[in-house]
């Protein structure tokens, strides 16, 4: 028996890595060839699934009756196809519209700019299709079940383990026998050549993010008889999606699929194994399929940093080519700047609960994201899964209180403590990459801290969360609980500050101005970018354990991509290179995100909008713009 | 005992045998280029003398000790000083921070978090900058130099922790030919009084006459000559791998 069920579940493996394949090579031939890591691509996926749905419907039956028998069969497949084409062409508009004008923006910027559109496609889907979920027709002649093993096995999960080898096979003969394959695998291995060869650069990116998008239209469009649609597909494909391309090398479609295998092959037998019990909560493996995915990720890349058939990516700079000299702040620039901050942080008090409770937010967001400033300016990694740490913070605040009804004194210090593990674990990973690799891993841990919160319903109460997560009794006072998240966050944020301007700062620094003159002057580059990360994590989970207290509650949401997305938003925003570019940055973003919410129901559209209009006015952040004005303006006087 | 000792060090990329079986000792106090047309293995010794490359096979020691595959973090502690032939220093710290950099690191102060960096051992590292002619540009930031001076900035990080080896790979490139002699000039009597070892390497060969205690000649990754000034000057085969890729040789 136990063999029998262990065949159905390698056969339901094979099915669910095809759609994750053709998601994962539409990723991987775009980011060959642009360089752009499409954080979109779980939408086009979604959007297969939504606009395929749509298609199967509006085609009217009658109108495929002269085809007699095969009428049904070329009405769904016509239905799935023209979806992804559909896809395609959405894919070109945003080529043209947004991505055109970024190629030559720091990758960050790409990746961020692109997070602008996923939060634009998602409130589109809100708006056409609704927030229920969705169930699809399926798909014609396949309805039954075929008898493996004397187990039932859908047949149309047969075909979609057809789908992917076939898929491949098809992606081959494009990349080796036409032409324009063959242009762009020479575009992969070298875009300047290809350019100096007198090829119409524009036209080749086009056409890739069609093929791109195509493919994950499809991917998307073949859930339909399988899955419900529901807005959240977007984001929960594009975590798997990243550990495909991280796990296969990015830019290699081979890769992609042996990955794919790799990674579904493994989730679906984790089905199989029985739940165990820790501490007298039971664990089941079952529900944890993103723990495998992980731990495959990590042995590949300690073995190969690159994934399975990548090669070695020149390491990006996070912000532009030269950074400026950090320079301590003159006195008198001190002074107005403590003056300024004293202001701020007494000015709510002034006005109603409800400004003091903003602010308490604003506050605690600027601590979040200086520590997010750290590894990102001075350290020059670029987490996008930030929120992980800010969660287990939080986490760790509703913890102590569900089972140890500890008060508040307790939840705050074990909040660090339980972030700052989470970042010695994560970040002896994550400084082994750099660049985009370190990007899409820091979002695939983010995942799997969400995916352990959301899924371990006994330990934290699922997507219920965790509730009564109140001060203590002298806390309860809005101003008091201000009083104490001001002067912790402040604290915190000058402590940060103060690091970066001492020799470990400096050292993080030099590590990442020059990693071969660091080493060549004895500094362990890696150890000092680990600890750092660290300390990043620890700062993050205070801020993360004051949120909790703030709210009273703490949500599986606290750990999500968008919650990590808008940390990095605060940080370009203010700007990655001043020390006091995070504070800005939050106070801005976080006032205009409140602003927002409360203005429409689609703010996250508004905010995708604002996002990309940023990227393309103020690629060095708003501080940055300020302080370049300023300079020149200085400069012009003397 | 000699200061560095390398016994057969090879070194591969793909099928390209950059380096072969290159054996070669400098002592204390003794200037040792290495010179050889472009792609002879140069920097690749280099490398893997500093703990940049691992070899495919042979030995390095320095002062008695096998060094062969540390990290070049270790091999710096134990005294070896470089500088690259592409110069590497951090652009976003100013001249004196960069050097004070390499103090804090030697110090053992770099787990620091409390003072502020840029106010330890400034007056040293304005020392060393001055021995190297720098001290006015100190509070420049090191992104806006003249590649030249850059080469100097390197020389004092690299004489930062007294080190007993130094290795420059084309210590002058970038630099007018009179400053190209000035400079090794000024390595060559630092290297003396201290006792340092010198190996360098150096594309222009008045540099190499003037300074060289002793010179070793590579190509294509086989030693092949060795010797003083004079008697390398006169090999046969030296000035056949000279003329031949069309460089000058001794251009007199
Ligand atoms: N990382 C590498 N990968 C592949 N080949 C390399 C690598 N580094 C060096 N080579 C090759 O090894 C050979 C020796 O190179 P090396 O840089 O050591 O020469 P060099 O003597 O320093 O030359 P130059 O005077 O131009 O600096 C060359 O053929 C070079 O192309
Ligand atoms: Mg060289």
């Amino acid at each position: 028996m136990v063999v029998n069920s262990l065949v159905i579940q390698l056969l339901n493996g094979l099915a669910s890595a095809s759609a994750l394949f053709l998601v994962a090579s539409g990723l991987s031939i775009i980011f060959g060839v642009t360089r752009i890591v499409n954080f979109a691509h779980g939408s086009f996926y979604m959007l297969g699934a939504y606009v395929a749905f749509s298609i199967t419907r509006a085609l009217p039956v009658e109108a495929f009756d002269v085809l007699g028998e095969l009428g049904p069969h070329v009405r769904f497949w016509g239905g799935i196809a023209t979806a992804a084409l559909v896809v395609g062409l959405v894919g070109i508009a945003i080529e043209i519209a947004v991505l055109r004008r970024i190629y030559h923006a720091p990758e960050l910027f790409q990746l961020l700019a692109t997070f602008g559109i996923v939060l634009i496609v998602q409130d589109a889907t809100l708006a056409i299709w609704g927030p229920e979920n969705l169930v699809g027709p399926r798909a014609p002649g396949l309805r039954g079940a075929v008898y493996i093993l004397d187990q039932r096995f859908p047949q149309y999960e047969l075909l979609l383990i057809a789908i992917g080898p076939a898929m491949l096979g098809l992606l081959w003969l494009l990349f080796h026998r036409t032409r324009w394959g063959t242009l762009v695998r020479a575009a992969t291995l070298d875009r300047e050549m290809v350019a100096a060869l007198g090829v119409d650069q524009r036209k080749l990116f086009t056409g890739v993010f069609l093929l791109g998008a195509a493919l994950a239209g499809l991917g998307g469009a073949l859930q339909l008889p399988r899955e419900t649609l529901n807005l959240q597909m977007d984001l929960s494909i594009i975590a798997d999606v990243f550990v495909v391309t991280v796990v296969g090398g990015m830019g290699s479609v081979v890769g992609a699929y042996l990955a794919a295998l790799l990674i579904a092959e493994l989730q679906a037998l984790m089905l199989l194994a029985p739940p165990f019990t820790i501490a007298g909560i039971e664990i089941a493996f079952a529900k944890l399929t993103l723990i495998p995915s992980f731990l495959v990720m990590a042995a590949v890349l300690i073995v190969r940093p690159y994934g399975l058939l990548g090669r070695p990516q020149a390491a990006a700079r996070v912000a532009g080519a030269a950074e400026p000299v950090l320079r301590l702040a003159t006195p008198e620039l001190t002074r107005i700047g403590l003056a300024a901050l004293a202001a701020l942080a007494l000015l709510p008090l002034a006005f109603g609960d409800y400004t003091v409770a903003v602010a308490t937010e604003i506050a605690i967001f600027v601590l979040f994201t200086a520590s997010l400033h750290f590894i990102m300016g001075p350290g020059g990694m670029a987490s996008f899964g930030h929120a992980a740490y800010f969660g287990l913070g939080a986490y760790a605040c509703g913890l102590a209180v569900k089972y140890w009804a500890a008060p508040m004194g307790v939840g705050l210090a074990f909040a660090p403590v339980l972030a700052g593990l989470g970042g010695l674990l994560f970040g002896w990973f994550t400084v082994r990459l750099s660049g985009v690799y370190l990007a899409m891993l820091t979002l695939a841990f983010a995942q799997i801290v969400w995916s352990i919160v959301f899924q371990s319903d006994a330990l934290t109460g699922g997507d219920n969360g965790i509730r009564g997560v109140w001060p203590d009794e002298w806390a309860r006072d809005k101003a008091v609980y201000y009083a104490l998240a001001v002067a912790l966050c402040i604290a915190g944020t000058l402590l940060l500050r103060r690091i970066i301007y001492a020799p470990f700062g400096y050292a993080l620094r030099a590590g990442r101005d020059s990693p071969l003159r660091a080493e060549a002057i004895g500094i362990d580059v890696r150890r000092v970018q680990w600890i750092a990360f660290a300390v990043s994590a620890l700062f993050a989970g205070i801020a993360g354990g004051l949120f909790a207290y703030l709210k009273g509650s703490v949500f599986p949401t606290y750990v999500s991509i968008p919650k990590s997305v808008d940390a990095l938003v605060r940080v370009l925003l203010g700007g990655v290179q001043t020390v006091s570019g995070p504070i800005v940055g939050a106070i801005v973003f976080t006032g205009l995100e409140e602003q927002l919410a409360r203005a429409t129901e689609y703010w996250r559209a508004v905010l995708g909008v604002v996002i990309i209009l940023l990227v393309l006015a103020f690629p060095e952040g708003l501080a940055g713009f300020a302080q370049r004005r300023w300079e020149r303006w200085r400069g012009g006087g003397e | 005992m000699s200061v560095l000792l390398v016994e057969s060090l090879r070194k591969s990329f793909g099928g390209v045998e950059a380096v072969a079986e290159v054996s070669f000792a400098v002592e204390a106090g003794e200037m040792l280029a290495l010179i050889g047309p472009n792609g002879a293995g140069k920097t690749t010794c280099f490398n893997m003398v500093g703990g940049q490359l691992r070899p495919d096979g042979g030995r390095v020691h320095f002062a008695g000790r096998d060094i062969t595959s540390m990290p070049p973090r270790a091999i710096w502690r134990l005294g070896v000083g470089r500088t690259f032939q592409i110069t590497a220093t951090f652009g976003s710290m100013t001249v004196a921070e960069n050097v004070q950099m390499a103090l804090l690191s030697h110090r053992g102060r770099l787990w620091n978090w409390w003072p502020r960096a840029t106010r330890l051992y400034r007056e040293e590292a304005i020392r060393l900058l001055a021995q190297v002619g720098m001290e006015d540009q100190a509070d420049r930031a090191c992104s806006v130099l003249a590649y030249g001076d850059l080469k100097r900035v390197e020389l004092a990080v690299a004489l930062a922790h007294d080190p007993k080896l130094l290795l420059m790979d084309e210590p002058t490139a970038g630099m007018a030919p009179a400053e190209r002699i000035g400079l090794m000039d000024l390595t060559g009597r630092i290297a003396r009084a201290r006792g340092i070892a010198v190996l360098f390497t150096e594309h222009d060969m008045d540099v190499v006459f003037a300074q060289a205690d002793r010179i070793i000649v590579l190509n294509r990754g086989r030693l092949i000559a060795e010797g003083a000034p004079p008697q390398v000057r006169a090999d046969r085969a030296v000035q056949e791998v000279y003329l031949g890729s069309g460089s000058t040789f001794g251009g007199h």
